[in-house]
């Protein structure tokens, strides 16, 4: 059905009583699950429910939604309303780490974490400002699209391929990691089978319909988000300020955490435990330091106590906790170092807690200094790679107009706003409710949440007695950022019910994600690669097929790599963001900015741009071990500070050395510059 | 096609909203980052440190405004130019 069988106001009506229904259905369907557990319902049934209702509701939607229209298929039909684009967009945008991650990392850094905040929100602007409208005139179906048509050739189309696959390829893998994870939590399945149960969910969505079907599962996964996210920030918030919008409340309880941390620091008791891991961490150094010497006075020193109590006729157990600390030994000096290594990491555990809300910790003024720039560094990328990454560009393409277009971007940053400007307020209050009520309490009578999650999972949550008083000492206490948002619902003291919804929103945030990311590489791979590039008279029923085995392709090599789990998925995220920032937003905006921004321009700044990013990477983080000096001690993640203006330079410079775009391309660049020019025959929106 | 003088007036029109706006977002940005600590210890704000008030929330409700600004000036300035898409409903 590419032509509209009724008007775009009647579809929009229409939507409006879709979603209500929907909406009031997931609301009832809450209740009705609450009041199930009232009765008795077992926590592992509650898991099941979840999980099977929302993936059987998203695939639903993705069958009743299939198509074989190719801008069905592409682009929705190109009448998504703005508001309903926005919610999609914010489903897309907001990953499992936003979801899950992003409250951890804001109560375990403070102030330092709201970059991630400020990065991934402000980028809109540039996306608003710079992007958006244009590239709904111009009206394609994929990014390297605009770029072959901008700037000629098929060298530019490839290089685009190449970027949008690349980005888009790192950031699936995040995604599907976090589905496995989530569903293995919800239910106690295996990892695997949570990851293969979570692309079942996928598939059958993006397979069937395209852009069509992930815009309409992604308005509904985002509303399962969203409610899953504030339902246990209002009563936390309730708890603690007393009024159920905490978000502008919190900056009286981050006063009194002031007045907490201050406590904590100057404590005995926590004195004492800070100076134990103090001493640990020293004697591992020095162990470090000579190594063979201290590993054979450390092995002569437990055998020499185990023998002098065998002497001794000492009591049974002390012999045989000796002799355990015999066998414990490490067998060889590279695995002793190993646990020096661990023991002197312990400093870290040292330190006293760091006042929440300040800026840029540091020793001295330069190494704030330096703070302050890795701060910068990480918004100014991921604000550019915002606005560099396809499968969120890809979405201004569906809305029916330029002007829908852009107010779709204030739609979805209205969406995406309402969760970020959530999870700096849920740091502050779970920190406030932990720093209060779970130290000082004594071991014997801990919280039952706190001995629940320690028991799950010890990476998340680990409370060891180091001083033996007892009490529970915040030096004591570690935690995993992702604890945050999964265990509030218990912190608050919620029934499960709303755990469960929680993980509900979670999976939803990762799987909506991940719809729009192998959307966009088996589109850039059967639209631009296969069609543009080698068999450009492929019929259209062709394209689709060819697009929908591409994406069961990409998805299955996706799992794969996931199931490989490779180390460090935040790096890989934020890496991502530099790759766009540095190859795509230049030749981007240049293109729709600056007439004169020529082919090879566009080839040699993206090369250079590009290449000065994987460059500052490989040579700097510590993975690849080469271990480079820092330059400014700017850290590998926001190689894209130097890879932007790099590239834009590049752009500038080469577009000067060689000649000028063709009349046709200037008439192009006028096109997408009017929302509508009286008398312009130029086409060049695909249908 | 030839482009008249009102479609150049509009797209400089155009280019200067677009600069302030990108101006404030810069401000909002950088500008309040690189004097966070000084923020910070100025001023306090329904309780916050005005720099985290900013960077956690503040500074996020001015991006959502600029994009509203941008779109409804864009609007006008299509209608004023002759340049809008007409009703589309």
């Amino acid at each position: 059905m590419s032509t509209p069988a009724f008007s775009q106001s009647t579809f929009n009506r229409n939507l409006k009583k879709y979603y209500t229904f929907y909406t009031g259905g997931f609301l009832i369907f809450l209740f009705a699950l609450a009041a199930a557990e009232q009765m008795g319902m077992s926590r592992a049934w509650i898991g099941y429910w979840f999980l099977f209702a929302t993936i059987g509701l998203y695939a639903g939607i993705g069958w009743m939604t299939r198509t074989t229209d190719v801008a069905e298929y592409y682009v929705a039909g190109r009448r998504v309303p703005s508001f309903f684009n926005g919610m999609a967009t914010g489903a897309d945008w907001m990953s499992a780490a936003s979801f899950i991650g992003m409250a951890g990392t804001l109560f375990l850094s403070g102030y330092d974490g709201l970059a991630w905040v400020m990065g991934w929100t402000g980028g809109f602007c540039l996306v608003a400002l710079f992007l958006a409208p244009y590239l709904r005139k111009f009206g394609q179906f994929t990014i390297p699209d605009f770029l072959a048509e901008r700037y000629g050739g098929n060298i530019v189309r490839f290089m685009g391929v190449i970027c949008a696959i690349t980005c888009s390829f790192v950031y699936v893998v995040a995604q599907i990691y976090g589905v496995g994870l989530i569903v293995s939590r919800m239910t106690g399945l295996e990892f695997g089978v949570g990851v293969f149960v979570g692309l079942a969910g996928i598939l059958v969505c993006a397979m069937l319909g395209g852009m069509k079907a992930v815009t309409w599962t992604q308005v509904a996964q985002y509303i399962v988000l969203i409610i899953a996210y504030m339902t246990p920030v209002v009563w936390l918030g309730v708890k603690h300020t007393g009024i159920p919008v905490p978000q502008f409340a919190y900056g009286y309880t981050l006063q009194k955490l002031g007045d907490v941390e201050k406590k904590i620091t100057a404590d005995p008791k926590e004195q004492e435990v800070r100076k134990i891991f103090a001493d640990r961490a020293a004697a591992g150094r020095a162990a470090l330091a000579t190594p063979d010497k201290s590993y054979a006075e450390g092995k002569a020193k437990v055998e020499q106590n185990l023998a002098s109590l065998k002497a001794a006729n000492a009591p049974a157990e002390k012999i045989a906790e000796a002799e355990k600390a015999v066998v414990a030994y490490p067998a060889n000096v590279n695995a002793a170092q190993v646990q020096w290594r661990r023991e002197a990491g312990l400093a870290a555990r040292a330190a006293p807690p760091r006042p929440h809300a300040q800026a840029f910790p540091g020793a001295d003024e330069k190494a704030q200094n330096t703070a302050r720039l890795n701060f910068i560094g990480i918004v100014f990328c991921m604000m550019f790679g915002t606005a560099a990454l396809p499968h969120i560009l890809m979405r201004y393409y569906t809305t029916p107009s330029v002007q829908e277009a852009r107010t779709s971007v204030f739609w979805s940053l209205v969406c995406i706003f309402l969760l970020y400007f959530t999870a700096p307020c849920l740091a502050v209050l779970a920190k406030f409710d932990m720093y209060t009520n779970l130290v000082g309490s004594s071991f014997a009578s801990l919280p039952a949440w706190a001995s629940a999650w320690a028991k799950v999972d010890p990476s998340l949550l680990s409370i060891v007695d180091i001083n033996k008083d007892g009490i529970v000492q915040l030096a004591e206490i570690v935690i995993g950022g992702d604890l945050i948002v999964l265990a509030t619902p218990e912190i608050a003291g919620l029934p499960y019910v709303v755990s469960g919804l929680v993980a509900a929103g979670g999976l939803a945030a990762a799987l909506s994600t991940a719809d729009g990311l192998l959307l966009t590489i088996a589109n850039a791979l059967a639209h631009d690669f296969y069609y543009k590039l080698i068999d450009p008279t492929a019929t259209t029923g062709r394209r689709v097929f060819l697009s929908k085995a591409l994406l069961v392709c990409a998805a299955i090599t996706a799992a794969y790599v996931t199931s490989l789990k490779p180390g460090d998925i935040l790096f890989l995220v934020g890496a991502a963001f530099s790759l766009g920032a540095s190859s795509f937003f230049p030749c981007l905006v240049m293109g729709i900015f600056w007439k004169r921004a020529s082919k090879w321009g566009a080839i040699v700044g993206m090369a250079a741009g590009l290449g000065i990013c994987v460059y500052y990477m490989v040579t700097r983080y510590p993975f690849f071990g080469i271990n480079m000096p820092l330059w400014f001690g700017l850290s590998p993640v926001s190689a894209g500070m130097f890879g932007l203006p790099v590239s834009m330079i590049t752009i500038y410079i080469v577009s000067w050395l060689t000649p000028a775009p063709s009349k046709e391309v200037q008439e192009l660049v006028e096109h997408v510059r009017y929302p509508n020019l009286v008398g312009d025959t130029m086409v060049t929106e695909g249908r | 096609m030839q482009l008249t003088e009102k479609h150049h007036e509009y797209w400089r029109k155009n280019l200067v909203i677009t600069a302030i706006l990108f101006f404030v977002w810069f401000v909002f940005t950088f500008v309040e980052i690189w004097f966070a600590r000084e923020l910070n210890s100025s001023m306090t704000f329904l309780g916050f440190p005005l720099a985290f008030y900013f960077s956690a929330q503040g500074s996020l409700a001015i991006y959502v405004a600029l994009i509203g600004i941008y779109a409804l000036l864009m609007k006008k300035l299509d209608k004023e130019y002759g340049v809008d898409e007409g009703d589309l409903e």
